[in-house]
């Protein structure tokens, strides 16, 4: 069965975030949701205000995946981050132009947009954000 | 919320490449049926995950009433994840205790064999916020590796000490007919396994797996005219948690797990110390040291050190997974929970065989779903 997840319908609707990294901030507390919300997960607030993170944030830890899930069979083995935002927001999202051996706990890193995967039959290719260690110009 | 539980069946975990699912799930209500000695139920419920994306099969309540014979009966499907078996426990519990119903089914059932290994990633993935994780090209299993890490850097606890609890689960699986996995594992064995996410090893995470298991829920008036040893069920809790665990202020506290625990205790009147054995939720092995942490049987970071010292054998302080758990027995995600309760049922009412706790009195089965995003806790009582 083709998942709902390989869709086009369904990546074009989440352009903003998985692209940008654009959510919503609740205007009360601060806290910051990925994608659309109407009500904060946190305080329950019901003021939120789109908004898009920063580009650069700390890695907190990572790990080498070598079992794929599907639509991954032929990237494996990558790498997974943990990561946080200059703002103190935590995301998890693939690393790319690095390897293993370049990885520090505590160094800098930087969104970019990269190719996630190709889909299906219909060959859909798939962009989205991962981090990379930050490179000094 | 006292109701009783009266019959209970549990299928080998296995490929069942022969069996379907309807005929997987049928087989274990017929003989929770037969073992309860009730000709009948009024209410089915069904727990299961996966059925629609991998047998394109919905309304699964209705197809098991059909298989067994059963007309005019209430008939559902439950879901919530891997918290699915106790959710469909709390649906029984519920009616047979508002007087809806006198005797209730839950059949747990799962059928992963029909997916590649890759699927049975996604498919797990799929407890995790899709839009997000599943879209940045992370799965549950990645992410589980991830808290692994950082609670052996937090705790400076080995990956040998963590690794340690698929060995204990095997230890159990290895003498219980029902389980997937009938034999011992060394630690060397564990930590020699492929790595499927560093620093998760082959052997310390489940494989994919087809069963079904199934209780029979029946109220007090029923259970005294039945001819069958019983137990009852005192406590029930559930609680919620934000889903992806790097949301959360800490993404190793898994407070929907302390607060469902706690919950279902004190709804039973049971202290901690009066749990004489635990069912967990080891989807990963570092899910048992966070999920005994959480629950309050030890300290946060002592788990292991307890693990070691023999406190979580099947005769030790506090027996954990007694058939083997997720790892040992198997997971067959939405028929996991319901294979926990009827195996702490088979301990309370003294038919647990090789596996059986010595004067098991009260046990506990805990689920989970996703890394912690929503959990579920029962606590059982044997009748004296
Ligand atoms: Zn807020």
């Amino acid at each position: 069965m083709k998942p709902l997840t390989s869709r086009p319908p369904f990546y074009w609707r989440l352009r903003p975030f998985i692209y940008r990294l654009e959510g919503s901030r609740c205007s009360v507390c601060g806290h910051f949701h990925p994608l659309n919300r109407v009500v904060c997960r946190r305080c329950g607030s019901r003021t939120l205000e789109r908004e898009r993170l920063n580009n650069a944030g700390r890695l907190v830890n990572y790990t080498v995946v070598h079992q794929a899930q599907e639509g991954f069979e032929k990237t494996t083995p990558y790498l997974v981050g943990w990561v946080e935002m200059d703002d103190g927001t935590n995301l998890v999202g693939q690393l790319t132009d690095c390897d293993p051996q370049d990885l520090k706990v505590g160094m800098t890193i930087e969104m970019v947009v990269r190719k996630l995967r190709v889909d299906g039959d219909s060959n859909l290719i798939v962009y989205g954000v991962k981090f990379r260690p930050l490179v000094q110009r | 919320m006292r109701c009783f539980l009266c019959g209970a069946a549990v299928l080998k975990v296995d490929e069942h490449w022969d069996k379907s699912l309807a005929e997987l799930m049928a087989e274990a209500g017929l003989r929770a049926l037969e073992d309860s000695n009730l000709s009948t139920v009024d209410h089915v419920f069904v727990s299961n995950v996966y059925g629609e994306r991998l047998q394109e099969q919905a309304n699964l309540g209705t197809f098991l009433a059909e298989e067994l014979g059963l007309k005019n009966v209430v008939a559902t499907r439950v879901e919530a994840g891997g918290v699915s078996g106790l959710a469909a426990l709390y649906s029984a519990a519920t009616v047979v205790r508002s007087g809806l119903s006198k005797a209730a089914m839950v059949v747990g059932v799962e059928k992963m064999s029909d997916g590649t290994l890759e699927e049975s990633i996604s498919l797990m993935t799929m407890e995790e916020r899709q839009e997000y994780i599943g879209s940045f090209g992370v799965s549950q299993l990645a992410e589980a590796a991830l808290l692994y890490k950082e609670y052996m850097r937090r705790y400076k606890v080995g990956a040998e000490s963590i690794a340690y609890f698929s060995v204990l689960s095997h230890e159990n699986s290895s003498r219980c007919s029902h389980a997937q996995y009938q034999f011992k594992l060394s630690l060397e064995s564990v930590m020699n396994s492929p790595m499927i996410a560093e620093p998760i090893h082959r052997l310390e995470a489940t494989a994919p797996a087809d069963g079904a298991a199934a209780i029979i829920v029946v109220s007090d008036d029923l259970a005294e005219k039945l001819d069958r040893t019983n137990c009852t069920l005192t406590g029930l809790g559930f609680s919620n948690d934000l889903p992806v665990a790097f949301d959360r202020e800490d993404p190793l506290a898994m407070e929907a797990v302390s607060t469902a625990g706690r919950r279902a205790l004190e709804m039973a009147g049971v202290s901690r110390s009066e749990v004489d054995f635990l069912e967990l939720h080891e989807s990963y092995s570092v899910m048992s040291p966070l999920m005994l942490e959480a629950l309050g049987f030890t300290e946060r970071g002592q788990a292991c050190v307890k693990a070691e010292k023999g406190v979580f054998g099947l005769s030790g302080e506090l027996p954990i997974n007694t058939f083997g758990g997720l790892k040992g027995r198997g997971h067959p995600v939405g028929a996991s929970g319901v294979y926990a309760v009827a195996e702490a049922f088979l301990q309370l009412v003294g038919e647990a065989s090789k596996n059986q706790v010595a004067k098991a009195e009260r046990g506990m089965v805990v689920s989970m779903a996703g890394l912690g995003a929503y959990a579920g806790a029962a606590v059982l009582e044997a009748v004296r």
